[in-house]
């Protein structure tokens, strides 16, 4: 594993080694010291060029545990400004000393493209429409911690499933751990009949539901996903309260779910719109757990990629 | 100059000629035509053994980028690629900056063409002021400057009711209609084919039907206004249906398609590989097949490059940044005679959709091989394979899939009028 650009491309033993390592590492976070040398020395450049809260963070956390510098950079302000282009910008920074890249961009492909350019690794820390990789992985972490198995699970994905790249990413990583995938949300939101052959990897492994109600039964984790009214002027659903009203997660999909189901988010979550507020106090929503777990799944995908000479 | 072609399989599908003959070319004209041709006099000989000699290729559709783009393309290297291509005759697009929206642009054209052009040139104006859609360009003085047909290429024109009135004035003035068919509402911010790949690479999707539902309205418009229409570079399987029906009905259209939509699918652009982004998508095997079919059929009769060179400025960036297009020029004919190979096409027909049609559609006589006419005409080995490398490309641009695959068969030599090339 050279770079982390996509699920699609990793094989079940890269997952499985990532997740473990990943589950050693957490052990860190609890320490009175939370920090270790191991990475001391190298640089890590955060290259964000989308608003990110979460994400960035989680990196930038992941890299301070393990004693990497980190180089954070942001498009205002900079050259990117005075018209330099991406790949220059990149070029430029990898001359001051950098040793991995983390990359948020809103175009598909973007890290696929400075992979092809650089010689150092790059991570995708969500692409355009395209990827969002270790959203996936701690995605897979939270479930294989709370569950005990990612084996013959029925996980449900309710949204945007089109526009989605967590969708994308999950919907590549559970099956390939062994996982179930139902997608339900607005029909116009969800994969059409073409693109299934490209979702479902393993027969069986993959549906797309019309019916919320169909994608939710027996689901053992259920995740919502963020609705954005609209994307890049081009208006998604006709209201906030019609998607709340259709497609929002409330107490009534209880009766559907299985008892104990996760419930989970990549954040940021609309509260009142995918998720109603009543859904905060369900006992098995594990969104905050996704978040420290999104740490130590960074830490293993930087250590991974910065050790393997 | 007095040359003798011996032996060689000489074809001109506007004359309906096939033979294996000779060929003697003097003072820049075709002198004599024959099975076989004696002659005492002094003459240079050329074996065509294993040669075709067909007249010269008219491409209908090319993007020169002068005015505006000199580091893409120039007139000069431009005509210099077809010239290597074997295409004797280019119309060049107007999506130039400025824009040939004006006689002047269609004169400067022109002008630059007569100092350094390799090849002849066919200026193609504006269908609209600025390609906007809004207001007709001027028709009338743009022919009088030299333009041979409308275009607003790359840019559909949206409102029917402009181009139901481009389609009669054109139709007035006896300028063809050349329509780049794609709904733009449908296929705004796409960068591939829409389907199992734009999924995969989390890119937007250019639907079939943002190119059918174009294609359907310019041929109802082409019904009611009896105005001939051309079709640029179709792509998609669900047109031919549609072809076929507007052949039953007599509509006065014609059809085009391009090497890179019988020869390639989406899958090129897999890795987000920019040389193989272009305008309309490359589609899939069923696409080709359909098209291919369509060739064979007759619906679609004309075959153009779409020659649309790009630097690495506009290739080697992020995907979605990156231009559309592709140069393709040089491979016009190694890549059209696969459909020969391929027993889709005769070579007869298949030189009718590179000569004589397009020369139907732009309203001019087409080069042939006849005797007194002047020499202008290509040396074709069929069988002759060879790597394409940024150092054989002639063109300013290398943007092409195609750099490291093999073609079959080569373009040996030209003749035009005085001038002779071999290669």
């Amino acid at each position: 594993m050279r770079h982390l650009l996509d699920i699609y491309h990793l094989n079940r033993e890269d997952i499985e080694e990532i997740l473990l390592l990943a589950e050693n590492l957490r052990e860190i976070l609890h320490r009175p010291i939370p920090k270790v040398p191991t990475l001391r020395g190298k640089s890590v450049l955060l290259l964000f060029y989308e608003p990110s809260t979460r994400t960035k963070f989680s990196f930038e956390k992941a890299c301070k545990v393990l004693s990497a510098d980190t180089l954070s950079f942001s498009a205002k302000g900079s050259s990117l400004e005075k018209g330099e282009t991406l790949l220059d910008t990149v070029k430029n920074l990898r001359a001051l000393g950098v040793d991995l890249l983390v990359i948020r961009h809103s175009f598909s492909g973007t890290p696929h493209f400075l992979a092809n350019h650089l010689d150092i690794p790059v991570v995708n820390a969500g692409d355009g429409t395209h990827e969002h990789p270790t959203q996936a992985l701690l995605d897979l972490l939270t479930v294989k911690d709370k569950l005990g198995t990612l084996e013959g699970l029925k996980v449900a994905i309710v949204g945007d499933i089109k526009h989605s790249r967590v969708a994308h990413s999950d919907i590549f990583g559970f099956q390939k751990m062994g996982s179930r995938v139902f997608v339900a949300g607005p029909a116009y939101l969800l994969p059409e009949d073409r693109e299934i052959p490209l979702y479902e990897l393993r027969k069986g492994y993959f549906r797309v539901c019309l019916n919320l109600r169909e994608a939710l039964e027996d689901a053992d984790v259920v995740i919502a996903l963020r609705v954005q009214k609209e994307r890049h002027g081009d208006p998604l659903i006709p209201s906030y309260n019609e998607y709340a009203e259709f497609f929002g997660l409330s107490p009534r999909i209880l009766e559907w779910i299985k008892e104990g189901a996760l419930l989970m988010h990549p954040g940021p979550i609309n509260w009142g719109v995918e998720l109603s507020h009543e859904m905060e106090r369900y006992p098995f929503q594990v969104i905050l757990d996704q978040v420290e777990n999104g740490v130590a799944v960074r830490m293993a995908v930087l250590l991974r990629l910065l050790s393997g000479e | 100059m007095r040359v003798l072609i011996k032996g060689a399989r000489l074809l001109d599908p506007t004359l309906n000629l096939d033979m294996t003959g000779d060929l003697l070319v003097e003072e820049g004209h075709i002198k004599a035509i024959s099975r076989k041709i004696e002659t005492s006099e002094a003459v240079e000989l050329i074996s065509g053994e294993g040669l075709y000699v067909f007249p010269g290729i008219v491409d209908i559709h090319v993007h020169l980028r002068e005015p505006g783009e000199e580091w893409k393309e120039d007139i000069e290297s431009g005509t210099r690629a077809a010239l290597h291509g074997g295409i004797t005759r280019v119309a060049c697009m107007p999506n130039t900056k400025p824009p040939n929206d004006r006689p002047e642009v269609t004169t400067y054209i022109l002008e630059q063409a007569r100092e350094k052009a390799w090849v002849k040139v066919y200026p193609i104006a504006c269908i609209t002021k600025g390609q906007e859609g809004k207001e007709l360009t001027e028709f009338g003085r743009l022919k009088r400057a030299g333009a041979c047909g409308v275009s607003d290429d790359g840019k559909w024109v949206s409102d029917s009711s402009i181009m139901k009135r481009a389609l009669l004035y054109a139709k007035q003035l006896d300028l063809p209609v050349i329509s780049h068919c794609e709904d733009h509402s449908l296929s705004r911010g796409g960068q591939i084919n829409e389907g199992i790949l734009s999924a995969k690479l989390g890119l937007r999707g250019v639907s079939f039907s943002s190119e059918t539902i174009a294609v359907v309205r310019d041929l109802l418009l082409a019904k009611e206004t009896k105005a001939p229409l051309h079709l640029a570079h179709l792509s998609v399987k669900e047109n031919i249906p549609f072809l076929r029906w507007a052949k039953e009905e007599g509509i006065p259209f014609s059809a085009e398609t391009c090497p890179h939509y019988f020869t390639f699918t989406e899958k090129e652009v897999d890795g987000y590989n920019t040389s193989a982004k272009v305008n309309p998508p490359l589609r899939t095997d069923e696409d080709v097949i359909a098209i291919k079919e369509a060739l064979k059929e007759g619906l679609i009769e004309v075959i153009a490059s779409d020659h649309a060179p790009h630097s690495p400025l506009e290739k080697d960036i992020e995907f979605e940044l990156a231009s559309f297009g592709m140069i393709g020029l040089e491979f016009l004919l190694p890549l059209s005679f696969n459909l020969v190979r391929e027993g889709l096409l005769t070579p007869l027909t298949l030189l009718s959709y590179l000569i004589t049609n397009p020369s139907k559609v732009l309203r001019i006589e087409p080069p042939m091989l006849k005797e007194g006419s002047l020499a202008e005409f290509v040396l074709f080995d069929p069988e002759e394979e060879w790597e394409v490398t940024e150092e054989k490309i002639q063109s300013k641009s290398k943007n092409t899939p195609l750099l490291g695959r093999r073609l079959k068969g080569k373009v040996k030599g030209v003749f035009l009028g005085n001038k002779r090339y071999l290669f």
